[in-house]
């Protein structure tokens, strides 16, 4: 079986989950049994974040656990936004990840596009190189990477975050093997009619991989939104925090007050969760993509 | 005239330039901050550097002294043991939630959502919730293992249950990521095998055993790398959940090469870590690759 067809049975998977019973039939079945517990020790820390978020201090430190609090503190929200600058957090993030998102789409299209189709000088060698980073941890070079940024004069600024994320050799792979299965008569065709290649590629090929591109937006915007390590090198200023770095930090200042705590954690969550939940199926696809290549 | 500017024109229109020019800025990119660093961090290695002054070279001393340092072998005993228990409970757990996760049950789209979500939830974000749900006096963990007899337990504050803490917390937090990537690859299993075995009368455990297992094999083999390769680079939670400690209880390859990189200013020393845990995973990875290629049938 292809990868495609792999990844679209992957979507499908996600989307119409083997087709629920009809009817009144089968109310229940002993997979239940097996699938309530699964459930219940997943969604369980996820829910206590929610409840805790919405208890009083006093609730916090009492043991045994406060399951129902006696009213819910919603100004714990707002009490976390003038104790800490997330609304500066959540911009910050936002513009990294707008800026990795729309130059992993465009550079890797480009790229992704030329190794596709092209017939270039010294492609097969660039190739290799740039599949040859996608093996090495990135641990591995995080030294020397700090140095290149800091010789650019990025650090404490968000370009040190930007820059390097601009583009992702994943990105370039995963759109050149999209690219490939796409039918070459189309490009063909307009090629005689006098196309140039940037425009076959915006106005032929870009239309027909809209689920490729979703794909690579939705992985890259859950993986800058999400990382941690590279802003906690790069980062010192509170200004120029991400949320998970502030968000880190913001952990380190109050850590007996768990009910900010968590009604922060929850915060910095929302927009992924949103993401998720709206375009669970590109986040699926993104997923098997990386899971099933290989 | 119109001869040099047809020559220009199809020079500028030629495959090779065009090529370039849209491979040219990725290809940069990938070279300054790819490339590039693959190569210094391996010179880093042989150099005695504090990021800040001159670097000298020290040829093979960093590597030397990697076997009697003792916080290094903790920290790859620490690994070991982390890796050892991280990939079959997320690997067989992942595969043990696919199969329940594939069945036409009533709510099926509910139990997989609940099996999704934390996977894309952060790792501090994952770290904040367990600190609390771990939490030795208030917490939930304590609250309901109580119920059933057990504990109570310190968690993250115990020099011997931190990293068994982190297993389960991490587990949680993976586990999607693997049932996925199962679920799709049940889905590609063909019916016509599943009920050719039902007819020869295999049972549900007959036909997982000797149907689904063996046609999973290469997803499995993937699936056994991929956790492999993430548990020996771990890092984010213990940096947040316990810093390393208690003590040096759960101090892990990066999290020392980060220490002693970013906050002790011995970056050479710290690129030669680096660098032996990329071999050990290479090897591991070459290991699992061909240990699998005997055991994994591909199918036709």
């Amino acid at each position: 079986m292809s990868e495609i067809q792999t990844i679209e049975l992957a979507a499908r998977a996600a989307e119409e989950p083997t087709a629920e019973p009809k009817g009144g039939r089968f109310l229940f079945s002993s997979w239940h049994l097996v699938l309530i517990p699964i459930a219940v020790v997943m969604v369980i820390p996820l829910v206590w974040m929610v409840v805790t978020s919405l208890q009083t201090l006093e609730e916090t430190r009492h043991y045994p656990p406060t399951l129902v609090p006696t009213s819910l503190q919603f100004r714990n929200y707002t009490d976390v936004l003038q104790q800490a600058p997330f609304a500066r957090w959540f911009v910050n993030t936002l513009l990294v990840t707008l800026a990795c998102v729309v130059g992993n789409l465009l550079f890797c299209s480009l790229a992704g596009y030329a190794f596709a189709r092209i017939r270039f000088f010294g492609r097969e060698v660039a190739f290799i190189l740039i599949l040859a980073t996608l093996m090495v941890p990135f641990q591995v070079v995080i030294i020397p990477t700090f140095l290149i940024v800091r010789s650019f004069h990025l650090i404490d600024t968000l370009g040190a975050l930007i820059l390097p994320n601009l583009v992702g050799a994943f990105g370039i792979f995963m759109l050149r093997q999209f690219f490939r299965t796409l039918p070459v008569e189309l490009e063909e065709a307009a090629r005689i009619d006098g196309a140039s290649r940037l425009g076959i590629l915006f106005k032929i090929v870009l239309p027909l991989s809209g689920p490729a591109l979703a794909t690579l937006a939705v992985i890259t915007f859950m993986w800058t939104w999400n990382d941690f390590l590279w802003p906690l090198i790069t980062i010192y200023n509170s200004n120029n925090m991400t949320i998970q770095l502030g968000l880190a930090t913001f952990q380190g200042a109050h850590q007996s007050n768990t009910n900010l705590l968590m009604a922060a954690n929850v915060m910095s969550m929302l927009p992924v969760l949103l993401l998720f939940f709206f375009a669970q199926r590109y986040f699926i696809r993104g997923i098997a993509t990386t899971g099933l290549k290989g | 005239m119109a001869v040099r500017e047809a020559n220009v024109r199809r020079v500028v229109t030629s495959d090779h330039v065009v090529g370039w020019a849209f491979a040219s800025p990725a290809v940069l990119l990938i070279i300054v901050f790819g490339l590039v660093p693959i190569v210094w961090s391996a010179l880093l290695s042989f150099q005695k550097t504090n990021l800040l002054s001159p670097p000298h070279w020290v040829g093979l001393a960093n590597y030397r002294a990697l076997p009697n340092d003792p916080l290094f072998e903790q920290a790859m005993v620490h690994s070991a043991i982390y890796t050892v228990l991280f990939v079959p409970f997320s690997v067989a757990g992942g595969l043990l939630t696919a199969v329940a996760l594939n069945r036409p049950v009533r709510g099926i789209r509910i139990y997989r959502t609940a099996v999704f979500v934390p996977v894309v939830v952060s790792t501090i974000a994952t770290v904040i919730i367990f600190l609390w749900v771990f939490d030795p006096n208030f917490g939930l963990a304590n609250w309901l293992l109580g119920k059933v007899g057990l504990g109570p337990f310190a968690f993250f504050t115990s020099s011997n249950g931190a990293l068994y803490s982190i297993v389960a917390m991490t587990v949680w937090g993976w586990i999607g990521f693997n049932v996925i990537v199962y679920l799709a690859a049940l889905q590609g299993i063909p019916r016509e095998l599943v009920e050719a075995a039902e007819i020869d009368g295999a049972g549900t455990w007959g036909i997982f055993r000797n149907v689904t297992i063996p046609l999973l094999g290469p997803v499995t083999l993937f699936l056994v790398v991929w956790s492999s390769i993430n548990a020996l680079q771990l890092f984010d939670e213990v940096y947040l959940a316990t810093n390393g400690g208690p003590g040096t209880a759960t101090y892990v390859p990066v999290l020392y090469l980060y220490k002693l990189a970013f906050q002790g200013g011995i970056a050479g020393y710290a690129a030669a870590i680096a660098y032996v845990l990329f071999a050990v995973i290479l090897v591991l990875t070459i290991v699992q690759l061909l240990i699998g290629k005997r055991m994994v049938h591909y199918a036709p």
